[in-house]
C-alpha cells in the first residue's frame, strides 16, 4: 500500500442544494392532507322490534327500490339514476294541500301533501351494490339541497351554504329533510 | 455589487424539508382490503378527525382471503358481530362532552354489497352511534358522478367502444 499523504480535498457542497430540494419535492408530492369527505346520514335509534308501522298516507311516501340487479323501481315505475333527482323534487314539492306557501310544486292529489309530511323512502336488496345505493342517495340529498337552494335564493337573495344559522332554520322549515333507509328486503333477482 | 451568497440556501430548503416531513402524517392504518371510493356531489367534510372512526370494506388484498368483502377495523379483518364492540370502546375514548358529535365513517369499495353495509349500520345502531357518513370522492357534477358510475359497471368496453365511433365515417 503506497500510503502517500495526499491533501484530502474538500467536498463541494453546492449540490447539497440540489439534493435538499429533491427530497422536498419528494415530500410534497407524496403528503396528502388526507381530509374524509361523505354523504352525511343519521341512523334511526335500534328498537327490539323490526320497525313499529307508522301511520303515513300512501301517498305521503316516495318509495324508491333499488334490486340486486341495480335497476330502478321508483312509485313503481321503472327509473334511471337521471331520473331520481327530478322526480324526487317534484314529490316534496308537490304541495297537495296547499299549506306550503313557498313551494311552487304542481298540486297533484295523488301526490304528497306539503314537504313536511312527504318521505323519502329507500329500499334495497342485500345484493344491491355499494355504488348504486350511494348514487341513489347522492341525488335523493341532491333534490332536497336543490329545493333549499331555490328558496334560499327566492327569499333571501343568497345561496343556502351562505345563509346565517338562523336563516338556515327557516328554510329547513320549509323543505325538512325525511329520508329512510329500510332494512334490506329480499326484492328479488 | 458583490454576488449574493447561496451558502445558506441548502439551510433553508432543509427547514422547509423538515417541516414537511414532521407534518406529513402517512396513513394510520395499512389498508388491508382494495379500497375504490364511489363519487357524490352533496358530499361534506368531516371536521374533526378525532371523533370519527373508520370502517373499511372492501375484497382482501391477498388473494388467500377470498374474493368476498370484508370489513376492516384498524389492522385487522374482523367480522360483523366484532363491529358493534368495537365502535363502543372507540366511542369511549372520545371526551363525554363530544360524545354526540361521535361520527362513524364507512369507507366502502364501490363493488361491496348493500347486504354487508346494511349488517354493519344494524350493528350501528345497536352502538347506538347513530352519526354516520358514506365515504365518497368529490365529483365537480352529478354529470361526471353518472359517468364514473356507468364506467364502473360497464368498464373498460365501454370506453373502448366509445372510442370507436370515428369508425362509421367508413
Amino acid at each position: 500500500m503506497a500510503s502517500k499523504k495526499r491533501p484530502v480535498p474538500e467536498i463541494n457542497a453546492g449540490s447539497m442544494a440540489d439534493i435538499a430540494f429533491l427530497l422536498l419535492i419528494f415530500f410534497l408530492v407524496t403528503t396528502t392532507m388526507d381530509v374524509d369527505k361523505g354523504l352525511l346520514v343519521k341512523l334511526p335509534p335500534w328498537t327490539e322490534e323490526s320497525s313499529e308501522e307508522q301511520d303515513i298516507k300512501e301517498k305521503n311516501i316516495f318509495v324508491v327500490l333499488v334490486n340486486a340487479q341495480d335497476q330502478l323501481l321508483i312509485e313503481e315505475e321503472y327509473a334511471t339514476l337521471e331520473d331520481v333527482r327530478r322526480l324526487a323534487k317534484e314529490f316534496i314539492d308537490n304541495n297537495g294541500d296547499g299549506s306550503c306557501e313557498d313551494c311552487r310544486g304542481l298540486r297533484d292529489p295523488n301526490s304528497s301533501d306539503n314537504p313536511r309530511k312527504a318521505v323519502i323512502s329507500i329500499q334495497n336488496d342485500r345484493g344491491t351494490s355499494y355504488k348504486i345505493f350511494v348514487a341513489v342517495r347522492n341525488e335523493l340529498l341532491g333534490a332536497y339541497s336543490e329545493l333549499r337552494n331555490d328558496v334560499a335564493q327566492r327569499k333571501f337573495g343568497r345561496n343556502y351554504d351562505e345563509l346565517s344559522e338562523g336563516d338556515i332554520e327557516l328554510v329547513n322549515e320549509v323543505y325538512p329533510q325525511f329520508i329512510s333507509e329500510a332494512e334490506p328486503v329480499k326484492i328479488g333477482g | 455589487m458583490p454576488p449574493l451568497s447561496t451558502a445558506s440556501l441548502p439551510d433553508i430548503v432543509f427547514m422547509l424539508l423538515f417541516f414537511f416531513m414532521v407534518t406529513t402524517t402517512m396513513r394510520e392504518v395499512t389498508l388491508l382490503v382494495k379500497l375504490k371510493k364511489p363519487q357524490a356531489t352533496e358530499i361534506q367534510k368531516l371536521e374533526r378527525k378525532d371523533l370519527t372512526t373508520y370502517i373499511y370494506i372492501g375484497s382482501p388484498k391477498s388473494a388467500a382471503l377470498g374474493n368476498e368483502p370484508r370489513i376492516q377495523l384498524a389492522d385487522q379483518l374482523v367480522s360483523v358481530g366484532d363491529v358493534q364492540q368495537w365502535v363502543i370502546l372507540q366511542r369511549e375514548e372520545v371526551n363525554e362532552a363530544e360524545r354526540p358529535k361521535f361520527t362513524v365513517s364507512i369507507k366502502s369499495d364501490i363493488d361491496a354489497k348493500m347486504g354487508l353495509i346494511s349488517d354493519i349500520k344494524q350493528e350501528l345502531r345497536k352502538a347506538q352511534a347513530l352519526k354516520l357518513s358514506y365515504s365518497a370522492n368529490p365529483a365537480s357534477s352529478a354529470e361526471e358522478m353518472f359517468k364514473a358510475y356507468r364506467l364502473s359497471i360497464f368498464g373498460r368496453q365501454a370506453v373502448f367502444l366509445g372510442s370507436l365511433h370515428w369508425l362509421r365515417f367508413f
